[in-house]
């Protein structure tokens, strides 16, 4: 069970902005899709997961990178070939 | 009141020394470049980009699990550690969480009671944020300027225990282990930020302090020496030590508290589901490690025939090794008294490494020593000028060259007996005190030859032969 609390501190944490009109409207969804999990919770699973794939790695190659422009173009704003951001500390 | 003991744990980063980054195959040599000019998609945390694991990344890990005696684990998987930061391009960081690569595993130190065993709890692989360059002077103007260049280079985190008792025995765990990831071949030193510490402190009984932000590993022990007088004065005056992060402010050599919000420590941890898990356990068999410190000191010892304390100094990093063993052939019991005490001095005032040093001319300077043909004092004159020419960018001269250019030949048998003759006769007061029974007298007499040859002699040898030649004359 979702509460209006947990709601607020996963968006704190996810930094997404909800006001408190939507919190009623976030919990139900969020306690819907818990709900569906607990559905799958019910499904046997005495069996181990069997996951065939692994290791799928690359060798150590360097191959070309984006230049500074097309690295920074869709950045909101940029100072010195850097990407610029509120401060923080 | 009784100390209480100090309980240390370091949590270590070190950069993979890969040619390509963790997930993407952006270049690593990126420290003389301009910022993001080594980014893709993938490292930039651009939708739809998918990350795909460096296999060398993995097998430089497992050397390093299988140096520091880790058990390799059977399935291992990588995990988002979620996150707002600007540094963090994707807001969240590919690194290894319930499942890391390797456990339980082991370090010995010479600690301040001898040799102990540093337990490592666990090595995990993950991938270096961005760096940010903090700007502005005024708090209205202030904002932060990020290049992802590094973002995305190889890690590891390695946690040791809270095994350590001092911020003494703290450096030598990092000296060793530093020495190590050298001798593994996995991370160059030379890189600033290469290898970068966080550390948990705590005196017996209290609240621990992390304490962020240690950049260099020289900066350990003057952080944590920081952090255990400010928890004694705390508990002293009989107040609580809270449990909280520090941030290391180098420069002013103090910590400070970084009133972090609760919420940070809550990263939201899940499977990353963009790469499957990694079976990499028995790939250590296969893994040949080179010569460790340890063994490297022992071989010093018995192939050198040097003392085990030159053998610790010398094989502390492994270009000075290589140094020692390249001039070694030059006389090895002097090459290890002039690296170990003579050199590594000069070189740490001067802030340089030991490739700073030209071995041929080193070498030179140890066989002139060896044939006798000047004092000490005159080798570290000419130890000092080779190495301030090199300060300034210069050719350095030739050991043998700045004895000519100088003049710091040692004086020959016959030229200090006639000195010391002339003496005799020109202080006919001191002679006379010797006589009375001042030894003090022979002292004087002794310098007084010393100015004559301009130092080019030893001291001590001269005191004997001073002191058969005037009481022969009695």
């Amino acid at each position: 069970m979702v509460t209006a609390e947990d709601v607020r501190k996963v968006a704190k944490l996810a930094d997404v902005g909800i006001d408190d009109s939507e919190i009623t409207e976030f919990t139900r969804q969020c306690s819907g899709v818990l709900e569906y999990f607990e559905i799958l919770d019910t499904l046997d699973q005495s069996k181990q997961l069997i996951r065939e794939r692994y290791n799928i790695l690359r060798e150590d190659e360097v191959t070309p990178s984006l230049s500074q422009e097309e690295s920074l173009q869709n950045a909101g704003q940029t100072e010195k070939g850097f990407f610029k951001a509120p401060r923080v500390m | 009141m009784e100390e209480r003991e100090t309980i240390i744990g370091l949590e270590i980063h070190c950069q993979l020394d890969t040619r390509s980054k963790m997930f993407c195959g952006c270049s690593t040599d990126f420290r003389d470049d301009e910022p993001n000019t080594h980014t893709c998609p993938v490292c930039l945390g651009l939708p739809g980009s998918m990350p795909m694991v460096n296999k060398r990344a993995i097998e430089f890990a497992l050397k390093v699990a299988k140096a520091l005696n880790c058990a390799i684990n059977e399935e291992s998987e990588f995990s988002r550690k979620n996150y707002f930061y600007p540094d963090l391009d994707k807001a969240y960081q590919i690194t290894q969480y319930d499942k890391p690569l390797a456990e339980w595993g082991k370090l010995l130190i010479d600690g301040d009671n001898g040799e102990r065993e540093i337990r490592i709890t666990r090595i995990h692989l993950e991938e270096d944020p961005g760096r940010s360059v903090h700007m502005g002077t005024t708090d209205r103007g202030k904002y932060t300027l990020i290049d992802y260049n590094r973002a995305g280079i190889p890690l590891i985190e390695i946690v040791t225990e809270p095994d350590l008792r001092s911020p003494k025995e703290a450096r030598k765990f990092l000296n060793k282990l530093r020495a190590t990831l050298e001798y593994l071949n996995v991370f160059d030193s030379e890189k600033e930020g290469s290898l970068r510490v966080d550390a948990n402190i705590s005196l017996k009984g209290s609240e621990r302090v992390e304490v962020k932000n240690i950049s260099s590993y020289k900066g350990v022990e003057k952080a944590l020496t920081f952090e255990v007088t400010r928890q004694r004065n705390l508990i002293r005056r009989g107040q609580r030590i809270a449990r909280e992060t520090r941030h290391f402010v180098e420069a002013r050599g103090v910590t400070t508290s970084s009133r972090s919000k609760e919420e940070e420590n809550d990263y939201r941890y899940f499977p990353e589901p963009d790469l499957l898990p990694l079976r990499v356990a028995s790939w250590v068999d296969a893994i040949d490690l080179p010569e460790l410190p340890d063994a490297r000191r022992e071989r010093f010892v018995s192939q050198y025939g040097i003392s085990s304390e030159h053998a610790k100094t010398l094989t502390g990093g492994l270009k000075l090794a290589e140094f020692y063993e390249a001039v070694a052939p030059a006389d090895p019991a002097l090459a290890a008294t002039w690296t170990a005490d003579y050199l590594l001095g000069e070189l740490n005032y001067r802030d340089f490494t030991i490739e700073a040093m030209p071995r041929e001319l080193f070498k030179e300077l140890i066989t002139l020593v060896k044939g006798d043909a000047i004092t000490d004092k005159s080798a570290v004159e000419i130890l000092r000028i080779i190495l301030d020419a090199v300060k300034e960018g210069k050719e350095p001269e030739r050991p043998q060259a700045i004895v000519d250019r100088l003049g710091l030949a040692k004086s020959s048998g016959d030229q200090v007996t006639q000195m010391i003759d002339e003496v005799i006769v020109e202080q006919p007061a001191a002679v006379a005190d010797y006589y009375a029974g001042k030894m003090q007298a022979l002292n004087f007499l002794v310098g007084q030859v010393m100015k004559k040859c301009r130092g080019r002699a030893d001291p001590g040898h001269l005191n004997i032969l001073l002191k058969e030649k005037l009481d022969k004359k009695v």
